[in-house]
This record gives structure tokens, C-alpha cells and sequence, in this order.
């Protein structure tokens, strides 16, 4: 590295440029962001068939999904211990990084059926709160449309048991929902592009 | 990584007569685009070429790697239980190839850091400006008595996913039933440090559907390893009976000699005839590494945290396997982080900027049985002293009363793994 400095240092008659650069105090967005993608895809596209894609997610759901991670107050398997590992400052600059990334939902086996009468169930029962069929990065959800399927049946069954907080209106409106009618549900927002 | 884009960089530099020239961030000063060789297209080799050109198109990359697919050790464990096939674990370079990188299939035989050349097998040279050395690991042949390249025939190691996978299997399938299937698990560090002990489990749960009256026996050279509690736990709650564990203070520090003709395999208290064996050799960094004089006395690569530069030869970067990163594991989910960290600073290194500060993951996934996967986590940083350091009270290991519906969450989760590390690797 020494011979880089130098060389730069030649290239531009002054060797004082990169100790001009401003010192980071944390790792930079994409690098904190990259550490990611082992599981959840480069750029947060995941490949499935489990692991939730996270591209495109909002800013503000991200960092308080994984504060809630890092309290312990969301229940998961691997995240909780992973989202310790950060500080607050960190999440923030992986959530700006992931906010940036664009969504591309990926193709998954889905019945056609379930999907036409999920529809249905997301019209009289999730639109009013989770617009355009899913796929709007909202402030308090992640992004539904094109989600793996395995993941939003294991998210409803962490709702369902108690495990997992669910807004007020939203309890209200599972509680009308039979297993059927949820798993329906699922993969009318799986089937999103 | 800097905020200062090249841009900015550009015009920081002003009048300077190099800014012109297309390519800007060959720094070194001759004429043309900067290289960047890759030696061994793995999964640190893979992630690493395909961070570069993602991060700066006009760098050229260069993967050097002698065979035309990669089959993935990751998940060939499964291949032994017949729950997948070898060819699920194939992988072609052609991902890398849409990223604009060279492969070129071939071996390199030497390099010389001087003159930051390459030479291979097959008698071409490379120039570089940078290179990155990622040979995975290598046996130490001599550590077991009559355990070499023509023993591991009879006795395969199946440490790399290939020929060797295949042949473990086919011996299990034709071995008679009540007989014994013997694992050597080799002393630290090695690749893959749960793999002996998720092998156990993948044998045993064919064995049990197919040769229920036969045994595994692990002999190892060490005390503890990796998740042993929670093995140790999965052996019982899936096999019980079938698997049986020998410290290395129980069989004084592991396997010491086999004779593959006999077929059995001896400590220094006992010798015990098997039916099928897999001897895992202790290890050490690829033969390349050693060859280019970038190992220490143990046989590892030392390099800087953060960057992975060799600290024993300047342009040369060791990731993978082959390095040694403080408490990382060697293993893929290390390499891929490694890669990544090793990319960003080469980038910023050909760019004339200081590299950022790194970020480091592990994340290992163990399948004790079909719908039961365990893991362990952990977050890496540069510590005060600038080594690499665990992140403290995170990650760690599944807790030993997780649920059934949490185990199997994870077994789904290894899958999803596998997927985003192959496609995040060579995608």
C-alpha cells in the first residue's frame, strides 16, 4: 500500500489527498450491506426458497426490524443473534443501502387457485393498509409482493401464535381469516411481479 | 468505503497529465487497463472477481482455475445421505462470465510478486496489478501413517465435492449392514469445522433407513468442536445408539495410522476394522500459496485485516480458506465476507483511495436430519489493535431447546443459504 501512496502522491504532486479523505467511524453502507447476502442474495435479492428478500425494503422498516431483532423483542432463528453484532449507526447506513436496491421478485411454484382466492381475501381484508398488492416499500411492513412464500406463512404463524406484535386493526382482521383464506392470502402477495 | 467518488477524485487532481487517459485508475503508470488476477475460482475467488467488475467495470479480472465446473463442498454431506445428487452441487463459471470476467481453465504453478506475474501449467504468463490468491486448503499427507493420495482412493477424505463425494457414497451403498463406518476428524484449523460431525448425521440417517445393525464412529484429534452440544444432542435425538464420539484424550489426539488393505484404522490404544472410512487429513493452505511463499511457518497465509493483502508479499491479497482472519472459521459464508472486504479495498487501493473500514459475516448451517437444522452466527470488525475481532454478546449458536418448528425453519433457511451463497459467489 505504501507503493500506491507513493505512486498517487507522484500522480498528483501531493501526497497529503487521502489523508484528506474523511475518517469513517463505521463500515459504509454497502459494506455493511454485503455482509448480507450470503443469505439474503447480492443486493438483497434473494434466491429463496426461504430467506426473505430485502431489496428495495424501507429505510425505517428496516432499522426497526432489526432493532427489534437486536432487543430480542421479534422472535427469529438466526437474525437475533446476527442483528447484535451492529450498532444503531450501522443499521442505519445498511437500511439506506438496502432502500436503494431494487426489488426483482423471483419465480416460485405457487397453486393458481389459492392465488386467484387470495385475491379476494387481499381485497376485503389487507388492501386498505398494504397497497398495490404488496409491492410498495412501506414504513411498517416490509415488502410483501413477490415475497418467498415460506416466509410470509412462517411470519403469519409467529402473528398467529402471539409470538410476533401485529398492529390492532391487523389482529382484527386475522382473527376473520381462516388458516385457509391465510395461506391463500400468502400466495396471492408470493405471486406478485 | 470513501465518500469521495472517483469524480471528485478527478478533480482533485486536477491538471495532472494522467486524467486523461481512459482507465484513470491504473495507477501504476503504464498504458492500459488495470488486471486484476484471480488464482482459483472457488467461492472467495468468485465473490471477489465479481465484486470487482460490479464495484469498477473498467478493472479487468481474471479467475485462473483448472476445472470447468465447481461442484460446492457445501451441502456434499447430503450427497452422502442420498438426499441430493452431486450435480445439484455443480456450478458453471458462465455467471462470472456475464459479469465480464475472464476464466481461463488452467493452474497456476507460480507467481512471482517482483515482477506481479503468473505462470501456469499450461505455460502462459499474467501480468497483474493486483492478485488474489484463494486456493482453499490442501492435506497434509504425511501426518497419517499410510494415509496418501492412493489411500484416500480406499479411504476417501471427501473434503473437496467431486469424485471423492461420489466415492464415499457408492462405499456406502455397498457396504454390507452391522458394519462400521469410521470418520477421522482432523485437529484445528481445518475447513469446515462442523463438517465431520454433520457427516455422522448424514451417514447415520441413511445407514438407519438402509444398514440400520451398522455404526459411525468419529475419532478426532480434538476435545471440542464446533456446536458440539447441540451434535451431540441431534445424535441422540435422531440416532440414538448409532453414533459414537471419540475425544481426542480418548483416543490420543485421533487417528495416528490405517491400513487400507486390512481396512482398519488405528490410534495409538486401539485398532478398529471398518467397513468404510473417511479420513479427513489435517490441512493446510493451497499448494499455490505455499509455492509463491505467502505461508507461515503453520502452513497458513498471514494477511492484513483489512484488506487481506499479504503481509509477506505486497499487490498479493490471500482470502478463503488459505488465510488466516483472526477467529473466522475457514469455511464459504467467510470466504464470500472475505471476498467482498478484499474487493472493496482493491478497488479503493486501484482508485488511489483508502480502503474503508471492513465488515465481516459468518453464518454456518448444520443439517442433524430432514427437518432439523442447527447454526451458529457471528459479526466481525476491526478491533481497537486492528486485528479482526468478534463482535461481542452477538451472534452464536441455535439455543439446545429450540422448537421442532424452528429447527425445520432452518433447515429451510440452510437451502435459502446455499442458494444466495452460490448465486452471491458465482451469480
Amino acid at each position: 500500500m505504501r507503493h500506491d501512496r507513493t505512486a498517487v502522491g507522484m500522480l498528483l504532486g501531493s501526497a497529503l489527498v487521502l489523508g484528506a479523505l474523511p475518517a469513517h467511524a463505521t463500515p459504509g453502507g454497502a459494506m455493511l450491506g454485503n455482509t448480507c447476502a450470503g443469505c439474503h442474495g447480492t443486493n438483497g435479492v434473494s434466491m429463496g426458497p426461504a430467506a426473505p428478500s430485502i431489496a428495495g425494503m424501507s429505510a425505517t422498516y428496516f432499522e426497526d426490524t432489526m432493532l427489534a431483532y437486536k432487543k430480542g423483542e421479534r422472535p427469529s432463528t438466526i437474525m437475533e443473534r446476527l442483528a447484535k453484532g451492529y450498532t444503531e449507526e450501522e443499521i442505519k447506513a445498511m437500511a439506506k443501502f438496502f432502500a436503494e436496491q431494487k426489488p426483482v421478485p423471483q419465480p416460485q411454484k405457487l397453486d393458481a387457485a389459492k392465488v386467484k382466492e387470495g385475491e379476494k381475501v387481499y381485497k376485503d381484508s389487507c388492501e386498505t393498509c398494504h397497497d398495490d398488492n404488496g409491492r410498495e416499500p412501506d414504513d411498517d411492513a416490509g415488502i410483501l409482493g413477490g415475497q418467498w412464500l415460506p416466509y410470509l406463512t412462517y411470519s403469519m404463524e409467529d402473528f398467529i401464535s402471539g409470538g410476533r406484535d401485529m398492529p390492532k386493526r391487523m389482529t382484527k382482521k386475522v382473527k376473520e381469516l381462516s388458516p385457509a383464506q391465510i395461506e391463500a392470502v400468502s400466495q396471492f402477495f408470493a405471486s406478485q411481479k | 468505503m470513501s465518500q469521495i467518488s472517483r469524480r471528485t477524485f478527478i478533480k482533485l487532481a486536477g491538471g495532472a497529465a494522467a486524467v486523461g487517459v481512459v482507465g484513470f485508475p491504473y495507477i501504476a503508470g503504464a498504458a492500459g487497463k488495470t488486471h486484476v488476477v484471480v488464482v482459483g475460482g472457488g467461492t472467495g475467488g468468485g465473490t471477489a472477481a465479481k465484486y470487482i467488475r460490479m464495484a469498477d467495470p473498467s478493472i479487468e479480472v481474471t479467475v485462473i482455475e483448472p476445472n470447468e465446473y465447481y461442484y460446492t463442498c457445501y451441502l456434499s454431506n447430503e450427497v452422502l445421505s442420498g438426499e441430493r445428487t452431486l450435480d445439484s452441487l455443480k456450478v458453471s463459471y458462465d455467471g462470472l462470465r456475464k459479469h465480464g470476467v475472464t476464466v481461463v481453465r488452467d493452474e497456476v504453478t507460480a507467481m512471482d510478486p517482483a515482477k506481479r506475474t503468473v505462470t501456469t501449467k499450461g505455460g502462459k504468463t499474467f501480468n497483474y496489478d493486483r492478485a488474489i490468491v484463494a486456493p482453499g486448503v490442501d492435506y497434509k499427507w504425511d501426518a497419517i501413517e499410510g494415509y496418501d493420495e492412493a489411500a484416500a482412493q480406499k479411504m476417501p477424505h471427501a473434503w473437496k465435492a467431486g469424485p471423492q463425494t461420489t466415492l464415499l457414497r457408492k462405499q456406502l451403498e455397498s457396504m454390507a449392514d452391522g458394519g462400521l463406518v469410521l470418520i477421522s476428524a482432523p485437529p484445528n484449523p481445518y475447513r469446515c469445522p462442523p463438517g465431520p460431525y454433520e457427516r455422522a448425521c448424514q451417514i447415520a440417517h441413511y445407514l438407519q433407513a438402509h444398514k440400520p445393525k451398522s455404526k459411525v464412529m468419529i475419532i478426532d484429534a480434538k476435545d471440542s468442536f464446533a456446536k458440539d452440544g447441540l451434535f451431540k444432542q441431534g445424535w441422540e435425538r435422531h440416532y440414538p445408539g448409532m453414533i459414537q464420539w471419540m475425544s481426542g484424550a480418548d483416543s490420543a489426539g485421533g487417528v495416528k495410522s490405517v491400513d487400507t488393505k486390512a481396512m482398519t484404522v488405528s490410534t495409538e490404544f486401539d485398532t478398529h476394522k471398518v467397513a468404510v472410512a473417511s479420513i479427513i487429513p489435517p490441512q493446510i493452505a493451497g499448494a499455490i500459496a505455499k509455492t509463491a511463499g505467502l505461508t507461515d511457518a503453520e502452513g497458513w497465509c498471514p494477511v492484513a485485516p483489512k484488506t487481506f493483502e499479504s503481509t509477506l508479499h505486497k499487490d498479493v491479497h490471500v482470502i478463503g480458506d488459505a488465510s488466516v482472519a483472526g477467529p473466522m472459521p475457514k469455511c464459504a459464508y467467510a470466504a464470500n465476507s472475505q471476498a467482498k472486504v478484499c474487493a472493496a479495498a482493491i478497488v479503493d487501493l486501484l482508485n488511489g483511495r483508502e480502503p474503508g473500514k471492513p465488515s465481516l459475516v459468518n453464518t454456518c448451517y448444520s443439517i442433524l436430519a430432514p427437518k432439523d437444522g442447527i447454526s451458529v452466527a457471528a459479526v466481525y470488525r476491526l478491533g481497537q489493535d486492528g486485528k479482526i475481532v468478534s463482535v461481542k454478546d452477538a451472534g452464536g449458536l441455535t439455543p439446545m431447546d429450540s422448537s421442532p418448528q424452528l429447527r425445520a425453519r432452518e433447515v429451510e433457511y440452510a437451502y435459502s443459504w446455499y442458494n444466495n451463497i452460490v448465486y452471491d459467489s458465482f451469480g
